[in-house]
């Protein structure tokens, strides 16, 4: 349970998550821009890269396991992206067929 | 029993503090989890037609960086300003609060600026709702976004006036922290956006 107890003055977890966030996002444009990689691994590194900004979003800024219902509220999201990744990677794969 | 149960509501973040609260945060959570497969329908739609763009211009003829990332950086700012507005209620500063949050509607009206420019320059060249089923998906993926962005904007001016009006209280404490748990989770949908949506536009 996070409480108001430890009066940090300092919001620490806010900034680095934001600096990482940063650093991320110039990340994924540069592999895009100048990296010069294959395609299909250009796309793969972005994605990976979008995964790990999306989790400090819930864990740094959106407090996501906090309070009595964090793990309730955590399986909820986890399960939420499990649903997401069926419905994107099934419609582009069922979609393969139709040419 | 009764006193255990108060201490341990003392504790808590403002938010958390009444078993109403509590259950109206958790169920912002569930309802963000069927938001996710809202987005997730308009992403495979998007992702699927991307490369049917018929007589229309293409993702990559299309997409300009430089606008892309003055977007992406102002929503990403204002997720963090809003993240800043909730530390300063938890140290029960009202007016660090405020204008934290006003920080962060300022940058949600500049995104939504950039991005009614956006697609007014696509219109102007040529590139409508009505050209392709590239441009079908695209502009409902993008736009459903941005109006809820739009929305969130609003609903953020309203939570404003009630803490104007009544400040500090576990139920306007509860209606900030929802409404933050809405903002970054604009943030997470638009990383996917500008993802899969402009950067993947960019290479293939």
């Amino acid at each position: 349970m996070a409480t108001n107890d430890h009066h940090e003055t300092f919001p620490w977890k806010h900034v680095i998550g934001f600096v990482l966030s940063l650093v991320l996002t110039f990340a994924a444009l540069w592999v895009v821009l100048s990296s010069g990689l294959a395609t299909k691994l250009i796309i793969g590194i972005i994605v990976i890269l979008a995964m790990l900004q999306a989790s400090l979003q819930l864990f740094m800024f959106m407090h996501m396991t906090e309070s009595d219902s964090g793990k309730i509220q955590t399986i909820n999201m986890a399960y939420a992206f499990f649903i997401a990744i069926v419905i994107v990677i099934g419609s582009i794969w069922v979609m393969w067929f139709v040419v | 029993m009764a006193e255990v149960a108060h201490h341990y509501d003392e504790k808590m973040p403002l938010e958390y503090r009444t078993e109403e609260s509590r259950l109206n945060i958790l169920g912002f959570w569930i309802f963000l989890g069927a938001e996710v497969a809202l987005f997730a329908t308009l992403f495979a739609t998007y992702l699927v037609l991307f490369q049917r763009t018929g007589h229309g211009p293409t993702a990559m003829e299309l997409f300009k960086v430089k606008e892309v990332m003055i977007e992406t950086l102002l929503l990403l700012t204002s997720s963090f300003t809003c993240g800043l507005a909730i530390h300063e209620m938890r140290r029960n500063r009202l007016k660090g609060l405020l204008t934290w949050l006003i920080i962060t509607l300022l940058l949600g009206a500049g995104f939504i600026t950039f991005e009614i420019r956006e697609f007014i320059d696509y219109v102007h060249e040529g590139a409508t709702i009505q050209t392709s089923a590239f441009l079908s998906s695209f502009f409902v993926l993008v736009g459903t976004h941005g109006a809820h962005v739009s929305l969130g904007i609003g609903w953020m001016i309203l939570i404003i006036i009630q803490l104007l009006q009544r400040g500090f209280t576990p139920r306007t404490a509860r209606k900030v922290f929802i409404v933050s748990l809405y903002w970054h989770f604009l943030d997470v949908v638009w990383i996917f956006i500008f993802t899969l949506v402009y950067l993947t536009g960019m290479v293939i």
